[in-house]
Formats: structure tokens, sequence, C-alpha cells
């Protein structure tokens, strides 16, 4: 095989002046400033979903099934196309033309992302609020809590906490899934590492960087997230004797 | 006798040479087609009259029927009639480094020939060449340059075009904001919708995505020249014999007419899918190329 | 871009079938070698020996932390330099069959998480069972545990695949032309993304629900044999 290794190039200069590490530099600002918002819309967008589609209320919890279907359904590149190039049609002309030229695209991207994500966290809020027993509820009721109070002061923080484990490996998803957002013209990681292929062909050394920082972001969560189990276990609880994944 | 050519492959390579496994009397390239008995052709599927997909899905244009007339010359000069001929879509992200890894075999796309890309691959003798420009949607107003300030441009990717903008951007004192499309089709994609202000590229691609739109006539290509550009068939650096194969076939082309007519049939007649005349005239640059064929890249 | 106009649907409607085809194909031939690789995987990560063990750990920990994108465009570049460092030639691997083999490596890891914890949901006392009458390691395996992993997974690895076949839209990085791909490129042509990308959110949803139904339907039935 005629491979040229080639690990200098990191440091040579590009076309627009930057060096081909800044590039990868830039790049991971981005994928990590994408999904960062886009994880924290879908935790506030997720909880709301995921607290309705426990509620008695039919409406709610149609709304709440609904979404879940509907975003699950459809690839997440498809997703994100229908929010850059269809939903600014379907808008009035002004405010289209203002979402196409005026609004940045990472926030078409986060949107994305993050609606498309929501679903996932939907799930798993629902699911932690069903395994409480009935008692949280009813106890929250007799201490004199409203119906919401007792989702914001007993229900819901167990539930983070027991579906901490399935948050966390979303979270992680959401770094690697904010690769997709290469299509709607974010300079993202990704988009670096095929710019970077096709200037330098340098397939192998990029592909390793390259997976290398994919892996040191998704650990990086891991065990940010673990902390944050640690510090918020609530003692005598099964899922408290288990710690990261 | 895959076992010896392993062998001859590693005393190479434990020799130290770079040259390929049996590049000492014959063609890499050509070593390599006769062995699998097919020749690899890159295409584009979206440069259009160059190297696009026709209405059947199948790559047709310009760079296609002069390449046709070259895979003619190496079934000849291999004695294998029929050659398979196996064709590969490539974008601009991606051609360099299937060229290099034998993917494929030729280009026959619109890549421009840089002194930058003479460092890894090899290009023919100039049979195009284009001027770069930008097309806006005529509703946009637009005509010169300085009209783009504060307006989003959208470039191709890994086209020699984005240096240009940049190196230009700073001359005009214009602030633009740079947006990306994959491919050329996906950059004309944001103009059309009105994402993107105007976008800058070779003035035949333009003139191309134009002709294939619903309605052409909602765009127009405006703006001085900012730079010509020679277009070749790409081939793998390093391989004197195939390139002088495929450039003495093109020559040859140039010479007795044939690539005029080719023209013709390309530019100023009616194509594929949508039978659009692109009214594209040679130019005087081209016509100088064509009478004095040189492979000389731009810096 | 002006209204609706649904006659580009109807006038690609055959380009757009052909990349649905090409979908489905890779998803059913993901699938299967993605199970049977993943199987692999599970056996090895839950093995004695600790050289497998940490094998596939590795491999599942790494497929399972890099972006697919990624993995597709990095296996359609570096598949022929391999291929060629292993039999000296150069063998050209076109888009479409290059994504066959990154779906079947990569989704294997996915896979292989699910068939483990498959493997784990079968009492241990069922692999003594299998040992008192004389089977081998393998065929207790193999008669024994693997069947019944295999059925209390199964909703689970046929959501995996749903997941799968929505996968499958990114080949759109390497210019495959999958039913994704297939919209996008008319979508470039012709100029209507508004009625192609609509379209094909709609075709999506339809299969994937449907499909998803089914397996819940599929899930609730096998809960109550069990």
């Amino acid at each position: 095989m005629n491979y040229h290794w080639n690990w200098q190039f990191f440091l040579q200069q590009t076309d627009d002046g930057l060096r081909y590490y800044e590039w990868i530099l830039s790049g991971l600002g981005w994928t990590t400033l994408v999904s960062l918002g886009a994880l924290a819309l879908a935790l506030v967008v997720g909880s709301a979903l995921g607290v309705m589609r426990t509620t008695e209320r039919r409406a709610l919890v149609l709304i709440g099934d609904s979404y879940v279907d509907l975003f699950r359904n459809i690839p997440l590149i498809v997703q994100l196309f229908l929010w850059f190039f269809v939903v600014p049609e379907l808008l009035p002309e002004v405010l289209g033309m203002w979402v196409k030229q005026q609004l940045p695209y990472v926030a078409t991207a986060i949107v994305g992302l993050g609606l498309y994500t929501a679903a996932r966290i939907a799930e798993q809020v629902k699911s932690g609020i069903q395994s409480l027993s009935r008692g949280q509820r009813n106890a929250g009721l007799a201490l004199g809590f409203t119906e919401w109070q007792t989702y914001r002061f007993v229900r819901l923080p167990m539930a983070y906490r027991i579906v901490l484990p399935a948050l966390t490996s979303e979270a992680m998803n959401v770094f690697k899934n904010s690769s997709v957002t290469y299509a709607v013209g974010m300079l993202e990681l990704y988009f670096q590492y095929k710019q970077i292929i096709e200037k330098t062909s340098q397939v192998l050394e990029i592909t390793l960087v390259v997976t290398l920082l994919y892996v040191v972001l998704a650990f990086t969560m891991n065990r940010l997230l673990g902390w944050v189990e640690r510090r918020t276990r609530v003692p005598g609880l099964i899922a408290a004797g288990q710690g990261g994944h | 006798m895959h076992f010896s050519r392993t062998l001859i492959a590693l005393a190479v390579m434990a020799a130290g040479l770079s040259a390929p496994a049996g590049a000492q009397d014959a063609s890499a390239t050509l070593a390599k087609i006769r062995d699998a008995k097919t020749i690899v052709v890159g295409h584009r599927e979206s440069s259009v009259p160059f190297s696009y997909l026709g209405a059947d899905q199948k790559p047709v244009g310009y760079m296609m029927d002069l390449c046709a007339k070259v895979v003619d010359v190496v079934k000849e000069r291999l004695k294998m009639p029929d050659l398979a001929v196996r064709y590969q879509a490539v974008t601009s992200q991606n051609r360099i480094p299937l060229m290099q890894n034998g993917t494929i075999d030729i280009e026959c796309g619109s890549t421009t020939n840089s002194v930058a890309r003479q460092q890894q691959v090899a290009f023919s003798v100039t049979p195009f060449i284009t001027s770069i420009r930008m097309v806006v949607r005529k509703d946009s107003g637009i005509k010169a340059i300085t009209d783009l300030d504060g307006k989003p441009l959208v470039t191709t990717t890994g086209t020699t075009s984005d240096k240009l903008i940049k190196d230009n951007e700073k001359g005009q004192s214009v602030n633009v904001t740079n947006v990306y499309g994959k491919d050329h089709a996906d950059s004309f994609l944001m103009v059309a919708s009105g994402r993107a202000a105007a976008f800058v590229m070779d003035d035949i691609l333009l003139a191309g995505l134009m002709a294939n739109a619903k309605d052409p006539a909602q765009f127009e290509i405006v703006g001085p020249s900012l730079r010509d550009e020679p277009y070749g068939v790409m081939l793998r650096k390093g391989d004197p014999e195939f390139k002088a194969l495929v450039d003495g076939t093109l020559t040859g082309m140039m010479k007795n007419g044939e690539v005029a007519k080719i023209y013709t049939k390309w530019f100023q007649s009616p194509i594929p899918p949508r039978n659009v005349n692109l009214n594209f005239p040679m130019s005087e640059a081209l016509r100088l190329a064509l009478a004095t064929p040189t492979d000389k890249g731009v810096e | 871009m002006g209204d609706f106009d649904f006659s580009v649907i109807a006038e690609n409607w055959a380009f757009l079938a052909e990349g649905l085809r090409y979908t489905v194909q890779v998803t059913l031939v993901a699938m299967t070698g993605g199970i049977v690789l993943g199987t692999a995987l599970a056996l090895m990560r839950l093995s004695s020996n600790r050289l497998l063990r940490r094998f596939a750990a590795a491999y599942i920990n790494i497929f399972r932390s890099v972006p697919l994108v990624q993995v597709i465009l990095a296996f359609y570049l570096i598949l022929p330099l391999v291929l060629r460092l292993v039999t000296g030639q150069m063998i050209p691997v076109g888009a479409d069959t290059s994504a066959y083999l990154t779906f079947m490596v990569f989704e294997a890891a996915y896979y292989a998480e699910i068939m483990r914890s498959g493997i784990q949901s079968v009492p241990r006392g069922q692999v003594g069972a299998g040992y008192a009458l004389g089977f081998t390691y393998a065929q207790s395996m193999r008669y024994v545990v693997l069947p019944q992993a295999f059925r209390n997974m199964l909703p689970v690895l046929l959501t995996q695949t749903i997941v799968l076949f929505q996968d499958v839209s990114l080949v759109y990085a390497i210019g495959a032309t999958d039913f994704f791909g297939a919209a996008d490129k008319i979508t470039q042509r012709d100029l209507r993304p508004v009625e192609m990308y609509t379209t094909v959110a709609v075709v999506y949803f339809l299969i994937c629900f449907a499909l998803s139904r089914l397996v819940k339907r599929l899930q609730t039935r096998i809960a109550i044999i069990r």
C-alpha cells in the first residue's frame, strides 16, 4: 500500500489563513454549541411532553403521544431539511425571508436537533414518572400540593434521578447526532472532517483524530452525568446502586 | 497470480520505492484496467453540461463524450474490445481521494486544473475554460459584487472558488456572510429558495443549473469575471504513459475539429433531460486553448 | 417558491421507488448481518476469555460513540485502501456497495448490546441444566440460551431495525441513491424542496409508524405467552 502518512499537515496553513488543527477546533466548538443548545431545548420540551403524557387529561396525552410518534418516525436528516427548506416557505413572506437570510443557521440546527431529541427525552421522562408508585402522588396531594406541585416537588425530581442513566445515553446521542447538522450548513466537526479530507486526502490521520474526538466528547458527557448521578443519588433506592453504565 | 503480484508489491515497498506495483514497463492505470477487465469512469451528478445525470439517470455530457473517445482508445491499446465500463458518481469532496485510492481511473467532470491539485493528481490538456461569476435571482436587484454587502453568499465547499471569494472579499471590502452548500445543485437551491443572495461559481455551471431549473427566467448571471480557470480530465499522478494516451486522444480531437462539434452539441443545442439550449458560445480563451493545447494549471 | 405542485412527485415516482427499494435492501441486509455479527460480539463480551471480552467491549464502545455519518464516509474512503493492502490490487468499491458493509458493521455494535441483555435475561440455571444434559457450552448456547434470548429481545431488535431503516438516509453523505438521496437529487434538479421533502417525510412516517405499531402488538403477544 502506498499510503503516505503525514501527521504534520495539521499544522499547515489552509486557504483561509487558519491552520488545519484550528479548523478542527472550530468544528469542535460548533459541535459542542449545537449539541448543548439542542440538549437544553430537548430537556425542556421533552420534560413538558413527558409530564403531559402522564396526566389524566386525554387531550394532553394525545398531544404528547402524537408528538413522540411524529418525531420518532421521521429520519433526523429529513427533519432538519424540513426546518431548513420547508418551514420558511410556509411562514408569511416577510418572516420567511427573515428566517432564510437573517436567522443564523445555528438556530435552525438547534431547533431541528432539539425537537428531534425531545421526543426521546419525553419517552424517558414518562417512563420515569410511571415507574413511581401512585403513593408518591397521593402523598403529595395529601400534603395539600396541587397536581402540578406534585410534579414539581415530588414526582419529577424522583423521575429524573431514576432515568438519569437513560438521559446520559441520550446526551451522548445528541453529540453524535449533531454531525448530521452539517447538511444544513453547520461548520461543525464532521463538516470540517469532510472538508479536510477533500483538501489534504490524508484520510487515515484525520479519521483517527476525529474519531478520537467524538469518543472523548461521549466519554466526557458520560463522566459529567455520572458525577451528577452520584451527587443527586437518593439513598435506599435500587437505582442508586448503579453508577454510570 | 495474485500471490506473485502481492510479492512484487511487498518487494517494491520493502525497497522503499514509491512506484506502484507493476509500473516498470507499462502504465499502472492500464495494467489495473487490464487486470480488472474494467475501466471505472468517475462522473458528476449535476455538472451540466459536462457530466450529469440525464433523464434516465445515466451520466452524460461534454466531458463524458470526450472520455468515451478516450475509453475507445484504451480498448484499442489493450486489445480488449469488450472492456467493461463502470460509472462511479463522485462529488467535489471525494473525487481526489477516490482517484488516489484507485476507486476511479479517470474523472470526467468539471475539475479545475490548479497547481495545488497537481501535487495530488494529474490533469489532461485543457478542453474547457470557465470564468467565475455569480448567479442571483432576478428579483433581488443585485448587479455587482458591491450589491452583496451584508447578504448571505453561498459557495460549494471544496472548490477553488471558495478561496477566491475570500481573496476578493478583502479587496473590495464587501462584507458578506459565507454559507455553504454541499454540491453545486445544493448551492443553487439555496439561491432559488432565497437562503442565499448569490452563488459564486464557474459561469458555465451556473448557466447549466439555470437551464435545468423549472423557470430559468427567474435567474441571471451577473458581475465581472473574477477569474478564468481551465478544466481538465483528472488522472492519477505519476503515470505519464496513461496521461500521454489521454492527451494524445484529446489533442487529436482538438486538431481535427471533433471537439468543436461536441462543443456545439452540448453548449449550443438542446440537451437532455429537458431539451434546453444553454446558448453558451465558445469563448476566445477556449478557442485559443483548443488551437494550442496545454495542461498548465492555475495558481 | 410558489404553490404546491405535486406533479414533480408524479413525474419522478419511479426514481423514488427505486431509491426506496435500495433503502429496504440495505436495511434487510444490514439487519441480518448485524444480528449475526452482533450475537457473536455479545457472546464474546460474555465469554470467560479476557482477550475476547476486551475486543468485543472495545468494538462496541467505539462504534457506539462515533457518529454514523462519519463511519459511512470513513468506510467508503478507507475500504479500497484496506482491500488493496490485502489483495495487492485496486478494487473499486462504489457508494452503494460500501453502504451495505458499513451498516452491517456499525449496527452490529447496537445489536450486540441488545443480544447481550437478551442472553443475560435467561436464568443461569438454564445453562447449568444444559450442561447436566451433557451439552457443551456451544450446544447449550445454540439450543437453550440463544433461542430464548432472541425471542425475548425480538421487539427490541425490530425497534432497532426501524431506527436502522431511518438511518439509511445518511448515505446521503456519500451520494448513494437511497430513498432520501433520490428525493434530494430530484429536488436539486427541479428546485421543488417543499413538495419533495414533505413527501419524503410523509412516506417515512407512514412506514415507520406502521412498523412500530406492529412491533408494539408483537410485544404484547410475546409478553402474554411468556
